[in-house]
């Protein structure tokens, strides 16, 4: 649901980062909180356990600029990505404007990526969504890691339809940025269209 | 299910801040602010030098969702009211109309019962707000409000925002 202020100027979307555990989802937004200037960011908020997994939710805000008089920010939240969080996932997911899943490229991860998909579809009509027509971006990542699988195996067993598929390799930045531009633009012409 | 954005218009969010002004001088609170249930920040009066009102909007809904989990749990439809107690401050957070989230933050120089007692007299008229906001936002063009004043963004107003 995108919030629209008319009193402040502000135009705020929320965009969900999901995938399996250990996955980058976190590191997505590291890396983002990191290079972003500090008049465009907020702060960043993770809700962690003592051994830095994400235990309900990542959340950082960001302002990309000003179109047709309104500020455009955009809320990042990560989910936990542990199976047995599921409740948590549900919860976040609310409010969603769009969907960026992190893929693990790891042959090892290959079924956890599958599982996390299958999972994300079920909460998403758990809230009332369609990923079908949900903005939506794939990201595959670990891309240099020995053990990834080739892009096209990656693709057959995750893309959903059309969505923008990118490669990352998050704690070094390769399409951290490139993903959340992809899944920006998504966002915004899925906003004009309403 | 179609996707609805929530839509303040400049005189809701005048309401919103006379009704939160009123309620703050009433309850004695440092800060009161109202944000949605997805914890979009939508107004906030007080003293808010020292508050970050993205990151207590987000937290707050978080904390409010976790809840509501909760209260599934044990066979109850919600826990509409929460309760964090400081040494020196206090948060009070209330449902508004199922659809909004109301946050009252105070110190010793009120009290929980002077809190709940307000924001009980205050909730009934800003739920008469909110649920309108909702009712006008879920069918804008009944309404005559414009959907989103990006109905006419291009692709290189996008591009712009990148840089």
């Amino acid at each position: 649901m995108t919030f629209i202020n008319y009193a402040a100027r502000e135009i705020n979307c929320k965009i969900v980062y999901y995938g399996p555990g250990l996955g980058g989802k976190t590191t997505n937004i590291q890396w983002i909180h990191e290079k972003t200037r500090p008049d465009s960011k907020g702060k960043l908020i993770s809700l962690a356990t003592e051994t830095d997994r994400t235990l309900f939710f990542d959340f950082l805000p960001i302002e990309l600029g000003t179109i047709r008089g309104f500020r455009t920010r955009f809320h990042l939240y990560t989910v936990p990505g542990q199976v047995f969080y599921d409740a948590s996932r549900k919860l976040i997911l609310k409010g969603v404007d769009g969907v960026v899943f992190v893929a693990d490229s790891q042959e090892m991860r290959r079924d956890a990526n599958v599982e996390s998909v299958e999972n994300l579809k079920t909460n998403l009509r758990d809230n009332g969504y369609d990923l079908a027509t949900l903005p939506y971006v794939l990201q595959l990542n670990k891309r240099d890691l020995p053990a990834a699988l080739p892009v096209k195996r990656l693709v057959t067993d995750l893309r959903i339809q059309n969505e923008p598929t990118l490669e990352a390799v998050a704690p070094k930045g390769v399409g951290v940025f490139d993903t959340l531009k992809a899944i920006i633009r998504l966002v915004l012409n899925d906003l004009r269209r309403r | 299910m179609a996707r609805t954005n929530l839509v303040i218009l400049e005189q809701d969010y005048e309401h919103f801040v006379a009704m939160l002004e009123q309620l703050r001088t009433d309850a004695n609170a440092r800060f009161v602010f109202l944000m949605d249930r997805n914890g979009q920040h939508i107004a906030g009066v007080g003293d808010l030098a020292s508050v970050d009102p993205t990151a207590l909007a987000s937290l707050a809904a978080g904390s409010v969702a976790a809840t509501e989990g909760l209260a599934g749990l044990v066979g109850e439809q919600a826990f509409t009211t929460l309760f964090h107690e400081g040494r020196s401050d206090s948060l009070h957070l209330s449902t508004v109309a199922d659809k909004a989230i109301l946050l009252v933050s105070f110190d010793e120089r009120s009290s929980l019962g002077l809190v709940r007692l307000r924001v009980q007299q205050s909730t009934p008229p800003l739920a008469e707000i909110v649920t309108e906001v909702v009712r006008r936002s879920d069918a804008p063009r009944a309404e005559g409000l414009t959907v989103t004043p990006l109905g006419d963004l291009t692709d290189a107003d996008i591009d712009r925002l990148f840089g």
